[in-house]
């Protein structure tokens, strides 16, 4: 078997004395695409947000093509926010609310990262920033500024903005839950087909029929832990534990 | 018309004090906020970033200096210090007081626009892999000062304002020189309306200044 790019094992995370994950191991290989979905508060975008270092975590490990992640050894030592940012810079996050930044055109808000944190030449970060614009559909709004776009195409843009880093995996937090009913294919077309490219992708979701195609696993989430994990046909179709019948049935799919 | 005791003729007289009285309130309002700014936007820093002692000892500060009239803190900053030592005159004495009256009303509005910027921004900004100093400078830090612009035209105008304090430790400034030129002439109305105008004009003149500035950097949306 081979190696896997993403290795959650046993994560365990509280927010106060809350407990929110319990214990989650999961492993993507490169190229995979899997989704989790579950109810709210079952911890899906608390395990994103790990992977992504936007949260501590409290036991367990996560590495990301063989390197340990926030912390290091036995001691979970915690790594100097330099280490951090690198390592940040190796998953790819696109989240809910879009967060593109306002005072930044569409094209700067994608070459910030690459001239920045990749030192790139401005010239370069340019060309992939507009590499990417176009495969979002976005060429034409290079110049636009995020208060000039549609949540579609702001969406689109962040999404372009977290690609273009290379990242090894592609964290998507429900990134159609704040759009618009018209405007929620657009982006999830765009998603559909960076698939295409075998980019590694652990997506948080809401829209089960998405979930059903683009995904190689599912993972169905519930208070904190893995009720259940699987090809799309398996879970969707025939799912084994009770909750995850209910869940199906409440949504829409 | 043009004779002595007709407000022409008098104003003809005393115009070099009452541009000298205009150059130093210029002069001692636009250092204040200068290194009040300056000062300020380290107060406004700790107050968001500091660690927790540095942080309430500045909170300390801020609430002390805000919880006090400026005219005490002039009283103070030139009666007090020289009283342990400290020998000002009473420029560098009234400068004092309205760089300290500034920075804390710099560091609360620093640091209300830097809270006041969503969360997701730094985590959008850390999601790429930007260290803080990075996410600093790109990120919050041109967000922030947009926010802050409006209120910091206001603080701007406030300290011309409060500069006029400055005369009762006897600061030539712009309300000092009026006061003695009427106790040479006794044309209160005329003088006093005059010296008001001029700091309308001063404070219209900041505030149009910064209302062009708002509109250079505003998000098109």
């Amino acid at each position: 078997m081979a190696q896997p790019i993403l290795k959650i094992e046993n994560l365990h995370k509280k927010f106060k004395d809350i407990e929110v994950l319990k214990g989650v191991d999961l492993s993507l290989e490169t190229g995979d695409v899997v989704s989790i979905i579950g109810s709210s508060g079952s911890g899906k975008t608390t395990l994103l947000r790990c992977v992504n270092m936007l949260e501590e975590f409290h036991q367990g490990r996560i590495l990301i093509d063989n390197e340990e992640i926030g912390y290091s050894g036995p001691q979970r030592k915690a790594r100097k926010e330099t280490e951090i940012a690198r390592q940040r810079a190796m998953t790819g996050m696109v989240f809910q609310q879009f967060n593109l930044f306002p005072h930044m055109t569409a094209l700067r808000n994608v070459t910030l990262g690459l001239t920045k944190v990749k030192k790139l030449p401005a010239a370069e970060a340019n060309a992939i920033a507009e590499k990417w614009l176009a495969r979002v559909g976005l060429s034409d709004r290079r110049d636009h500024y995020p208060g000039q776009l549609s949540g579609g195409q702001q969406q689109r843009v962040a999404i372009a903005r977290a690609v273009a880093m290379n990242p090894k995996v592609m964290l998507f937090d429900e990134v159609t839950s704040a759009l618009d009913p018209e405007l929620v294919n657009e982006v999830l077309n765009v998603i559909k087909d960076l698939t295409n490219d075998g980019m590694t992708m652990l997506l948080v979701t809401h829209e089960m029929k998405f979930a059903f195609e683009v995904s190689d696993r599912v993972v169905f989430m519930n208070q904190g832990r893995i009720e259940e994990e699987g090809p799309p046909e398996d879970l969707f179709r025939s799912p084994k534990s009770q909750r995850l019948a209910e869940f199906l049935k409440s949504s829409k799919f | 018309m043009f004779e002595q005791g007709d407000f022409p003729y008098e104003l003809w007289v005393s115009r070099w004090a009452i541009l000298q009285g205009l150059g130093t309130t210029v002069l001692v309002s636009a250092l204040a906020i200068v290194l009040g700014t300056i000062l300020g936007t380290f107060v406004g820093l700790v107050l968001v970033y500091g660690r927790w002692v540095s942080r309430f000892l500045v909170r300390i500060y801020v609430d002390f200096v805000r919880g006090t009239p400026v005219f005490v803190l002039v009283l103070a900053s030139f009666y007090l210090l020289s009283q342990i030592g400290i020998q000002l005159t009473a420029f560098q004495a009234g400068l004092l007081a309205l760089v300290i009256f500034c920075s804390t009303h710099v560091g609360e509005n620093l640091r209300g626009a830097l809270l006041s910027l969503p969360r997701g921004q730094t985590e959008a900004a850390k999601a790429i892999g930007l260290t803080f100093p990075q996410i600093f400078a790109y990120v919050l830090a041109p967000q922030a000062l947009r926010q802050a612009l409006p209120a910091w035209v206001n603080t701007a105008t406030e300290m011309v304002k409060a500069s006029t304090l400055l005369s009762v430790i006897g600061v030539l400034e712009l309300l000092l020189v009026t006061k003695q030129i009427i106790s040479r002439n006794f044309m209160s109305l005329e003088f006093y309306f005059l010296a008001g105008l001029i700091y309308f004009l001063i404070d219209y003149a900041i505030e149009r200044a910064g209302k062009a500035v708002e509109r250079r950097v505003a998000l098109p949306s």
